[in-house]
């Protein structure tokens, strides 16, 4: 395994989203996938509101080397994973770079205070302006909207897992990913998100 | 089979914090293991209650952290060796035990493993446990990463048996609910059988009388297993020094501050001129050890969360052996360098170790992060937390909240500690108005239920979940009780220790093993205790506020329990019982005389105000189908049909 070279070592992986959205088992499936191929792996997760509707984030350390520490320094992510908007907005301003990669799911989910009427939700389109602003290359997906044709809104996160990997900016390979659903997931999910992995690939070839 | 019981020797695993101190208290041949809910700790006992029939343990979810800690103690003293797990305040609720178990010492191997919050990513305070081992006179260590959080764990019980005493393995959030590889041990074959020996010299320790008392040789004989203890300490392989033979400077650090510290060492690229002394038994700290390397230079920065606990052990410890290493300047909290409030993380001990060795840095150019900043702004609203949707404890303080407003009085609500603590928030209407400690409410609403005498005449109330109830508010509610207080209790009850996974109490019929178990009836209780008492269902918005303001017209003690399941519970998971819809025909938006009342106040995140259209709308992704917001629409624009599909 030591020929596959990272781009960065540690190479370092942000998934950020809202509670309630998938993040934690999301950053355990990546992990898993690149842990099972050698590599070391830390995961620090942010998750005290998890269940009530606060931010959730999932920092990744890939190297070929050593543990790190479980939060990524300011500044230092390579490739934010956006379950949300407005969160993969909050995470690369704060550990953002001019050289970071974005992959964003296009789908708000409104906090409660926007709901309640005190704080405004961006408009969409100013949104997706300033994650790439705050990126080097940005690619967007309607990964829910996808998901909700599938049946299955929480599969949202497996095409965006899906879509990372077709980046190749890790080596995310379909096999781990089949090996680390049939090991995680009861047996009536695995083809489902088998499916959700391969129509995040094709999302991202076809933007 | 969990992949924490893979029995290959040398295979690496990505483990998170809390399933590698599980391993190692398996690769110990734990027997025993207790303990009570509680973020960050909790996937300990979970994980080992799921390979509890397995490994053949025992494993449950105590009433409260100190019976853990007593059901633990017991097995130590029958032979067996025993894990107990809490989070940082559980410590203290199990104080007054553990200060008699260091007196009278441990026979099979007792670790307690408490997991500390700094920066209460998940609680309402970062209070230490750390403190505890110096004030109750037991060992402390704490791993370093991930391997350690295993090994230190088999460490730990060899040392309990050598010193037979407890000891203290102290993880933090940052540890515990993170995932590092970890290379597994051997898995032992044997166990032990359970045997109480009593019959000894009642001084005898393996065979005699397990009491605190004659309290001056109890007292000197723990202090004399603290001593052996630090000889072990000496030699242990948690404690390492990495970097030049002559450093200008040395960062002295434990826990996951060791991460944090040689992450920032490696940003600012002065490896060769920063050393990293990282400890692992940091209570109390081997001499012969420091002294070697405090003479490594003058100049210490000491790196830990959160108070200076470590700081000022160690400076105890230069002083004494002054004489012989000098003087040393030894810097962290207590100098301001480092916060003495909140988290570390690599960014603020970067900042306190650039100004020491001058070094500048910066995290990304200083445009980027201004611009950041603003578009941070304008594009990341705040999260506030919230209730989820579909939780009962919305629909039961919209209730509570608009009871005491009709009541008229000014009545107030004394809070407790659980998912229903949010209701200090917005999303519970901002109805908690006192915040402390596990059965708090009840206590402290118990003392306010009493200065009607001194001219009080505003209705009280407190609130406790089920398994808050069972853990502290039981002696509260005595208390109330006894003396006569008027209060109203109610009772959150959502059929299981919802804020922390779902865990089992004693009000359910299923143990930790997933055992059937007599399950002790929350109403019954409090009837046999001579409370009035009513139950009702917290979606029935009417009754329930029928009842309470009855209720607060009553003197004496009532308990109103509210039982409503969680909308996370596996049972409701994913199955919405009403399909729920707001008819744009109906509601009339701004123009209603109800100023949003829906998403305004209610303010469930399954509903949405379409700013567009001007009217309320259900985000199908997000409702979970309690249909508690038809309820509270005055114009009945929210319509909700029932799934028929669903059972129970």
């Amino acid at each position: 395994m030591k020929e596959m070279k990272l781009s960065f070592d540690p190479y370092n992986l942000i998934i950020a989203g809202v509670g309630g959205q998938g993040n934690v088992l999301a950053s355990r499936v990546v992990g898993n996938m690149l842990s099972r191929k050698g590599f070391t792996v830390t995961i620090g997760e942010t998750f005290g509101g998890s269940q009530r509707g606060g931010s959730v984030m999932s920092h990744l350390r890939v190297s070929s080397e050593s543990s790190f520490s479980p939060q990524i320094p300011k500044g230092r992510a390579h490739l934010v994973l956006g379950l949300e908007p407005a969160e993969t907005i909050r995470v690369l301003a704060a550990y953002g770079n001019p050289d970071v990669l974005a992959l964003c799911n296009l789908r708000p989910i409104h906090p409660v205070q926007v709901i309640s009427g005190e704080l405004d939700y961006p408009d969409l389109e100013d949104a997706k302006g300033w994650v790439k602003e705050l990126s080097r290359k940005a690619w967007f997906l309607n990964a829910t909207d996808t998901a909700l044709e599938m049946g299955l809104p929480i599969l949202g996160n497996i095409i965006m897992i899906g879509a990372m990997a077709a980046l190749g900016e890790l080596p995310l390979e379909r096999e781990d990913f089949e090996r680390a659903v049939s090991l995680t997931m009861p047996t009536d999910r695995i083809s489902i998100n088998l499916e959700a992995f391969d129509r995040g690939r094709e999302m991202v070839e076809a933007a | 089979m969990s992949h924490l019981l893979t029995d290959e020797p040398g295979s690496r695993i990505l483990l998170m914090g809390n399933e590698a101190i599980a391993r190692g208290a398996l690769e110990a041949g734990v027997n025993v293991a207790a303990g009570y809910p509680g973020t960050p700790s909790s996937e300990i006992i979970e994980t080992l209650s799921k390979v509890a029939r397995d490994r053949g343990l025992y494993v449950e979810w105590s009433a409260n952290e100190k019976v853990a800690m007593e059901v633990a103690a017991a097995a130590s003293f029958a032979g067996l060796r025993s894990l107990c797990v809490m989070k940082q305040n559980g410590v203290n609720v199990g104080s007054d035990f553990l200060l008699h178990l260091g007196l009278t010492g441990t026979r099979g191997g007792m670790v307690l493993v408490p997991c500390d919050d700094p920066g209460a990513l998940s609680s309402i305070n970062e209070g230490e446990s750390r403190q505890f081992a110096r004030l109750l006179e037991l060992p402390l260590l704490e791993p370093g990463d991930f391997q350690e959080l295993k090994d230190m764990i088999v460490w730990a019980f060899q040392l309990s048996e050598e010193i037979r005493n407890l000891v203290f393995v102290r993880s933090v959030t940052r540890l515990s609910h993170a995932s590092g590889n970890v290379v597994l041990g051997p898995l032992p074959g044997e166990t032990r059988k359970a045997r109480f020996k009593h019959r000894g010299f009642i001084l005898d320790e393996m065979e005699g009388v397990v009491a605190s008392m004659p309290m001056e040789y109890r007292h000197r004989r723990q202090q004399e297993k603290l001593k052996q203890a630090v000889e072990r300490f000496e030699s242990s392989p948690f404690n390492t020094y990495t970097g030049p033979e002559h450093p200008e400077l040395v960062v002295i650090t434990s826990s996951a501050c060791h991460l944090y510290s040689r992450e920032a060492i490696h940003l600012l690229g002065v490896e060769d001129r920063v050393g990293l002394l990282k400890l692992g038994t940091t209570f109390p700290l081997p001499p012969v050890f420091m002294e070697k390397h405090l003479g490594l230079t003058d100049r210490f920065l000491v790196v830990e969360e959160v108070i200076p606990f470590l700081e000022e052990n160690v400076k105890i410890l230069a002083q004494e052996l002054a004489p012989r290493i000098g003087p040393k300047t030894i810097m962290g909290k207590r100098d301001g360098r480092l916060p003495t409030v909140g988290e570390l993380n690599p960014d603020l001990v970067v900042e306190a170790l650039a100004s020491l060795v001058e070094v500048p840095y910066e995290s990304a150019p200083e445009a980027y992060v201004k611009r950041g900043q603003e578009l941070m702004f304008f594009g990341a609203p705040n999260r506030e937390l919230t209730f989820c949707p579909g939780c009962p404890h919305r629909a039961s303080f919209w209730s509570i909240h608009n009871a005491l407003e009709l009541d008229g009085r000014d009545g107030f609500v004394c809070g407790d500690i659980g998912c229903y603590t949010l209701a200090v928030l917005p999303t519970g209407f901002s109805t908690l108005k006192t915040l402390h400690a596990m059965g708090s409410g009840t206590g402290v609403a118990s003392g306010f239920g009493k200065l009607g005498r001194f001219g009080m005449d505003q209705p009280v109330v407190s609130v406790c979940g089920d398994s808050t109830f069972f853990h502290a508010a039981m002696p509260a509610l005595i208390n109330a009780i006894h003396h006569g207080s008027d209060i109203t209790m109610v009772v959150l009850d959502n059929s299981g220790t919802a804020m922390t996974g779902f865990q089992p109490h004693p009000g359910l019929d299923v143990d930790a093993l997933g055992h059937k178990a007599p399950a002790i009836s929350i109403e019954d209780v409090c009837r046999s205790l001579g409370a009035q008492v009513r139950v009702c269902d917290p979606f029935d918005l009417e009754t329930t506020q029928a009842t309470l303001l009855e209720l607060l017209d009553r003197a004496g003690v009532k308990v109103l329990i509210l039982r409503q399941i969680c909308g996370l519970s596996p049972e409701k998971k994913r199955h919405k019982k009403y399909e729920v819809a707001v008819n744009p025909e109906v509601c009339l938006g701004e123009a209603c005389g109800c100023n949003r009342l829906c998403t305004r106040i209610f303010r469930c995140p399954g509903l949405i105000w379409d700013k567009r259209a001007g009217k309320a709308r259900v985000d199908e992704v997000i409702c979970t189908g309690c249909g508690v917001c038809a309820s509270i629409c005055p114009e009945g624009a929210i319509e909700k049909v029932e799934n028929r599909e669903v059972t129970g």
